[in-house]
């Protein structure tokens, strides 16, 4: 194992840039961009996490099988992420069945309850848009 | 395996004054000791405590439910005690078991090293452990948790007594215990095999304790860092799970099951490692389709990370993501079906001893494969409606966890009971102890398959009375396991003094812990052991086997 020494001069650089950046994300949660604030404020925190792995974590002087594993570590939390949102990004797909106007159903009683469906979710989005 | 240096120049006989095990007999020699195996038997003895008394919680609600409405206890006091016996057994008996125990004391004998790579990582997580777990009792038995063992939200966080904080904080610290335990198998692995001692050449069982280490560096953080977000919302109110703050529950099932189905194959692994060794020793053979075998622990270790939404099929998770879990599930049981193929394989032609370790290998295979072929009825996402939160699901995973893992850790446990201690177990009161465990296991759970299947739910203190006669069988059932498991206690403390003195390899296995002596010097090895041979080698005559056998060639025509 090599033991690179990192000077203090780096860590106070990179902690500036940490506190910085902090900043920057409390700055930009006032600024309404729609959805792109989340993609902002995940984008920097990405970098922080980078920032400190590399180089308080010393990542960046080590071997190539420490990177693996650091690899590994981020592959399995986009497993976790992306099977997590596999529920949560098809949720509404459900409710869309419902609120759909199926026209096979006959029965009055379907028909008025479909009709309620429609009506709650049309209040509903009128109400989100304010 | 053999060493090329010739050991017999430098005898060490068997039952001679120097070994690990007197080296040093005061306490501190014990609580401050770095010596792998001795951290190895630090871990017995307090699984062992664990275990009795989460067995004990057991009998007691089983006694319990003899009668439908529940006579001898208090429903709360119901609650706390099945919450307790799912603590216990899973954070502080089962996770820890194989790996602490028997992977502490026999990797490094098996990779022909001293130590395992952090030897003072090694004892700080047996403290660690200790912490966590005496947290955790404390919590339980003068507070009382009643969450079970899943801390489910927003029970846990909103309306649970604040006992459940402790039990958690519990949980949390112990994790740290197994990460350690991790990283050090991980590195030993890598690092410090003997020379000569290819990946190829592994004892299967080592294999099993990488793929094993690898779910727990992976998953365990993960179950860690969500039971702080249990903590941080009780106490600071911040909105996570509670629907009311702007949380959602079924995040915190998402983030528990990602942990806690792996977690399963963290009990599952190590046994089928065990197993393995078992099966190769005493049928004598070669294990059939080494590779296969070892590749399939690396494959369960990370499908066993895909599949964790079976276990929400009917909270409001979407239908679409259960589709993909539920689909997902099954290809779990590729690799799993490979290994009991391997086994079944190895088994044939082989000139078979049923001695009790085998005894418990052949009931790993049963009850094994009962346990995850009824996991497939309830990762099939209709038949899961039905069956979900019943006893059908009760009885699936005490056949994984305790038919699989508990029956390959006392597999193990007896295999390499004369190389820990330097005894043997009287073989006779084993091979007893092992039928009445096999018999008491499955008329406890079998029942509650059926119990299931008709609709009587998991933890109800009280029932209706059809179900009576099958609670009577159950409760019957676990007072003979229960017994079973108190003559094994018995005799395996009764052999420490009075067992036979065990030779170097009792069971004529050609593993490279059976090179060294029963039980072996704190440096494992007085001379550095050059391996030649894979772990299986029973076409090569060993040096050290007690054991009088007929040449495994004449079974090869
Ligand atoms: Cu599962």
């Amino acid at each position: 194992m090599s033991h690179h020494v990192v000077g203090i001069k780096v860590y106070i650089a990179i902690f500036l840039s940490l506190m910085v950046l902090t900043g920057l994300t409390v700055w930009v949660a006032f600024i309404n961009w729609g959805f792109m604030n989340d993609v902002v404020a995940m984008s920097i925190a990405v970098l922080k996490m980078t920032l400190v792995v590399l180089f308080f974590m010393h990542l960046k002087y080590q071997a190539r099988l420490l990177w693996l594993i650091a690899g590994a570590g981020v592959i399995w939390l986009m497993i976790m992420f992306a099977l997590t949102l596999s529920d949560y990004r098809s949720r509404e797909w459900i409710e869309s069945a419902f609120t759909r106007p199926v026209p096979w159903v006959a029965s009055e009683e379907a028909a008025t309850y479909q009709a309620e469906q429609m009506k709650a979710q049309e209040s509903e989005d009128a109400g989100a848009h304010h | 395996m053999t060493m090329n240096t010739v050991a017999t120049d430098n005898p060490v006989p068997a039952g001679s004054e120097k070994h690990y095990l007197t080296n040093g007999h005061t306490l501190s020699s014990w609580l401050f000791t770095v010596d792998h195996k001795r951290i190895g038997i630090l871990y017995l003895i307090s699984l062992v405590v664990f275990f009795l008394l989460g067995g004990a919680a057991a009998v007691l609600f089983r006694l319990d439910l003899m009668t439908p409405a529940g006579d001898l206890l208090r429903s709360e006091t119901y609650n706390k005690l099945f919450t307790m016996h799912g603590i216990v057994m899973i954070f502080f008996f089962l996770i820890p078991s194989i790996p602490a125990v028997l992977g502490n004391f026999l990797l490094p004998i098996m990779l022909g090293t001293r130590d395992v790579a952090f030897p003072k990582l090694n004892l700080l997580s047996w403290y660690v452990f200790m912490a966590g777990g005496l947290l955790a009792l404390f919590a339980i038995v003068f507070g009382g948790v009643d969450s079970g063992w899943t801390f489910y939200t927003p029970y846990s966080t909103m309306y649970a007594n604040s006992n459940v904080i402790l039990a958690v904080c519990g949980a949390f610290i112990a994790g740290f215990s197994s990460i350690m335990t991790a990283l050090n198998f991980v590195v030993t692995i890598h690092k410090m095999r003997a020379p000569g001692l290819t990946w190829f050449r592994l004892p299967l069982f080592v294999w099993a304790m990488y793929a094993t280490s690898l779910v727990v560096l992976l998953g365990t953080p993960v179950v860690a860092i969500t039971l702080v977000m249990i903590f941080v919302e009780r106490l600071l109110h911040f909105g996570i799970f509670d629907p009311a703050l702007g949380g959602d529950p079924v995040l915190f099932q998402h983030l528990f099951w990602f942990y806690s189905h792996p977690a399963v194959y963290i009990m599952i692994l190590p046994s089928m490692g065990v197993v393995s060794e078992l099966i190769s020793a005493f049928s004598r053979r070669r294990i059939y389709g080494y590779k296969f075998v070892a590749y399939s622990s690396l494959a369960i270790a990370v499908i066993g990370f895909f599949v964790w939404g079976h276990h929400m099929f009917v909270s409001s998770q979407s239908v679409y993501a259960g589709l993909i879990f539920s689909f997902l599930t099954f290809f779990v049981a590729v690799p799993t079906a490979i290994k009991i193929l391997n086994w079944t394989m190895t088994l044939y032609k082989g000139s078979v001893s049923l001695q009790a370790p085998m005894l418990y290998a052949f009931g790993f295979l049963g009850l094994f494969t009962i346990g995850g072929m009824t996991g497939l009825f309830l990762s099939t996402m209709a038949t899961d409606i039905h069956l979900h939160d019943t006893y059908f699901v009760v009885a699936h995973f005490h056949y994984v966890m305790v038919g699989g893992g508990v029956m390959g850790f006392l597999g193990g446990l007896h295999f390499w009971w004369p190389k820990m201690t330097g005894r043997m177990y009287p073989e006779g009161w084993a091979i007893f102890a092992a039928i009445v465990i096999f018999v008491g296991f499955n008329l406890t759970f079998f029942p509650q398959f059926q119990l299931g299947y008709h609709g009587m739910p998991r933890r109800y203190h009280e029932y209706a009375s059809q179900f009576q006669i099958l609670h009577v069988m159950s409760t019957a059932g676990a007072s003979i396991l229960g017994f079973g498991y108190l003559i094994m206690t018995g005799y395996l403390i009764w052999s420490l003094k009075f067992g036979k003195v065990a030779g170097s390899n009792p069971w004529g296995a050609r593993g490279l812990e059976w090179e060294t002596t029963s039980p072996p010097p704190t440096e494992n090895f007085l001379v550095t052991p050059v391996v030649k041979h894979e772990a299986y080698a029973y076409d090569v005559p060993s040096e050290t086997s007690d054991v009088q056998e007929p040449r495994p060639e004449q079974h090869n025509v």
